[in-house]
């Protein structure tokens, strides 16, 4: 996300100021990469990336193999598992194995999958969605009243109760998980994006370009969209970190994904019930779970104190 | 907080009661388009979806008999527009339907629970209180300080780590280990104060971190500021110690953000509700929303999101009039 690629835009500044020799940063690409918080972030965030595209390639077996055998095994247990083929591979279960004899480490490497894909689609879903609306009622006087009571209206509702409350209405799935928890979302960055555009418009560039008859597509296009794009890219690290927690605790609860798909939230749910004796079911995937959104929340804030100043020292 | 001005001039004092007054009664009416749109949504919400709302609450299986029967007592076979003046009128004259699930009358249901929901947040809301704005003073008083630094970080934790994964640990550590506190359940306060506060103080701990995360973060923040004012160096000045001066001069001036972040905090506090109550197994509001999502009972749900919501909107309603009390500077 945040890796250290040399843009056009950054080779071309860096060649200007190479004569000067400074070593603050210049461009903004320095800035993130100076900041510990976005490093921090965005390090964490790329492995956790790698190992759910690499989770085959992990070590992993089938997660959803199931062994009765081999059920409720404590971590570090040693066995050998028969392929398909009938050839015996020696296997150790880091992470011990469920009360259907799965293995943990393998269903939490593939849980990262659902968990990462969720908050990625979520984020951009609900800010794509989101810019839209709330160009237009920022820009647009009268379609703007009715907006934002139907925004205020979804707003008063409690975000986890109407993801929880949608999904009742669907037939749990990957698809309408992510429109249950993305729906709470949209009035957030409608309001974002609509006070950045009530303050755009006064500016006298608009006013200029407006002059020149501009049309009103092309102003927000041009004038207004790319004052949104830095609060944005902060609201959807934000958001991001918020869907990956609604998803687990939607899993958790059992309205979520379908069970037979390991996810963080599903291994928790399932481990529950035998959590007293056999700890593990519940603690590997709940480490995971709290450290990928701890380092999307760092990274948010690493990127709020780098791209958006004026919001970092209201906050803090 | 776009709705208010702040004047500084000293306005007669009637004319600031009668403006006073006006603003009361307009930020009161203003609630109502807001719980209208809430009763709209959770109203179509089931009204709109793709099919035939009778064939999904039926379930998988649902048979043509009981499909019928459904529609038949949701009214679904009348035009959508009666449909809503029906219910609508159901709900102003506090009637908010029969659970299909529990066989109940919703208001039955809601009522039967409410004790275990309300203690759990009124407990978790002393805790988050008693610690966070403590903590959040003290932060902003070693403003850059390791103190800073480790309130700051406890409250970037206090984010992320999710409500049942924490839950679950404390479970583990205090009750299953240590043996100090009941794995689960939940005792009314009837039962004598002890076993009551006994069975809650995991639960509201659990609850208390995301709320104490935010609130601490937002008296940090807001005390920062205040420290920077004049009257803070004068009252130093004056000799006055440490203590008063936070307390007195700064956590007071510092206190509308704080009640206001309280209020928006509460929308927190409901979706913990429900997790917490499922994780200690608590008979309340937040297990009925579970229970009725997964028995996919339908006027139950449409209730409690209601209810939540009205909860929501009326807590910050008060906190908004409060703001008079708090700052007298505040005049509407």
């Amino acid at each position: 996300m945040s890796a250290p690629e040399e843009s056009p835009i950054a080779l071309e500044v860096d060649s200007a100021a190479s004569a000067a020799a400074v070593s603050r940063p210049r461009t903004v690409l320095q800035m993130l990469v100076r900041n510990p918080s976005v490093c921090f972030g965005g390090v964490v965030l790329v492995v956790m990336l790698l190992t759910a595209l690499l989770a085959p390639f992990l070590g992993t077996i089938d997660p959803s193999n199931i062994d009765p055998i081999y059920r409720n095994k404590v971590p570090g247990t040693e066995r050998m598992l028969r392929l398909d083929d009938g050839s015996e591979v020696p296997i150790t279960h880091w992470m011990g194995t469920d009360m259907l004899g799965r293995d943990v480490y393998s269903r939490v490497i593939y849980g990262s999958q659902i968990s990462l894909v969720v908050g990625l689609a979520v984020a951009i879903l609900s800010i794509a969605v989101g810019l839209t609306i709330g160009l237009v009622s920022g820009y647009i006087r009268w379609l703007d009243g009715i907006v934002m009571r139907i925004m205020d209206g979804l707003m008063a509702i409690p975000g986890i109760l109407l993801a929880i409350a949608l999904m009742s209405l669907f037939n749990a799935g990957l698809g309408t998980v992510i429109f249950a928890i993305f729906i709470p979302e949209i009035p957030r960055v409608v309001r974002l994006v609509r006070s950045i555009v009530l303050s755009i418009r006064e500016e006298p560039y608009v006013e200029a370009a407006i002059s020149v008859g501009t049309s009103v597509p092309l102003i927000l296009i041009r004038h207004v969209l790319p004052n949104t794009i830095a609060p944005l890219i902060v609201q959807g690290t934000y958001i991001c970190a918020s869907a990956i927690l609604v998803e687990a605790i939607l899993s958790f609860l059992g309205v979520g994904i379908p069970p037979e798909i390991p996810t963080w939230g599903n291994i928790m749910a399932e481990g529950r019930m035998l959590f007293r004796v056999f700890p593990h079911n519940l603690l590997y995937p709940g480490i995971f779970l709290a450290f990928t959104i701890l380092a999307v929340n760092v990274l948010g804030d690493g990127l709020r104190d780098t791209l958006d100043p004026r919001m970092a020292k209201r906050l803090g | 907080m776009e709705h208010f001005k702040v004047r500084r001039s000293g306005t007669l004092a009637k004319r600031s009661q009668r403006t006073m007054l006006g603003f009361l009664v307009r930020r009161i009416l203003a609630t109502i388009p807001v719980l209208a749109m809430v009763a709209l949504f959770v109203f179509f919400m089931l009204r709109l979806t793709p099919g035939d709302p009778a064939a999904i609450l039926a379930g998988d299986n649902g048979e043509p008999h009981q499909i019928e029967a459904i529609r038949e007592a949701l009214g679904l076979n009348e035009p959508i527009l009666t449909q809503l003046t029906i219910w609508l009128g159901n709900i102003l004259q506090g009637d908010l339907g029969e659970s299909f699930f529990f066989n109940k009358k919703v208001t039955e249901l809601i009522a039967m629970r409410v004790d275990a929901t309300l203690s759990l947040a009124i407990v978790t809301l002393i805790i988050t209180l008693a610690v966070a704005i403590p903590l959040g003073v003290l932060a902003a008083y070693r403003h850059g300080s390791w103190v800073d630094r480790l309130v700051m970080g406890f409250s970037v934790l206090g984010f992320s780590v999710p409500i049942f994964v924490l839950g679950y640990f404390l479970i583990f550590i205090f009750s299953v280990k240590l043996n100090w506190f009941p794995v689960q359940g939940f005792k009314s306060i009837s039962d004598g104060f002890w076993p009551f506060l006994h069975h809650l103080i995991l639960p509201s701990l659990t609850l208390s971190v995301i709320y104490i995360a935010l609130i601490a973060r937002m008296t940090r923040a807001s005390v920062i500021e205040v420290l920077n004012e004049d009257y803070i160096r004068t009252a130093y000045a004056k000799g006055l110690s440490n203590m008063v001066v936070l307390m007195r001069h700064a956590l007071h001036n510092a206190a509308v953000p704080i009640v206001t972040i309280t209020g928006i905090g509460v929308a927190l506090l409901i979706g913990g509700v429900v997790v917490t109550e499922s994780v200690y197994n608590i008979p309340g509001l937040g297990r009925l929303t579970v229970d009725a999502v997964l028995g996919r009972d339908y006027p139950t749900i449409q209730a409690l999101i209601l209810v939540f919501s009205c909860v929501y909107v009326v807590i910050n309603l008060l906190i908004d009039l409060s703001y008079t009390l708090l700052d007298p500077r505040i005049r509407y």
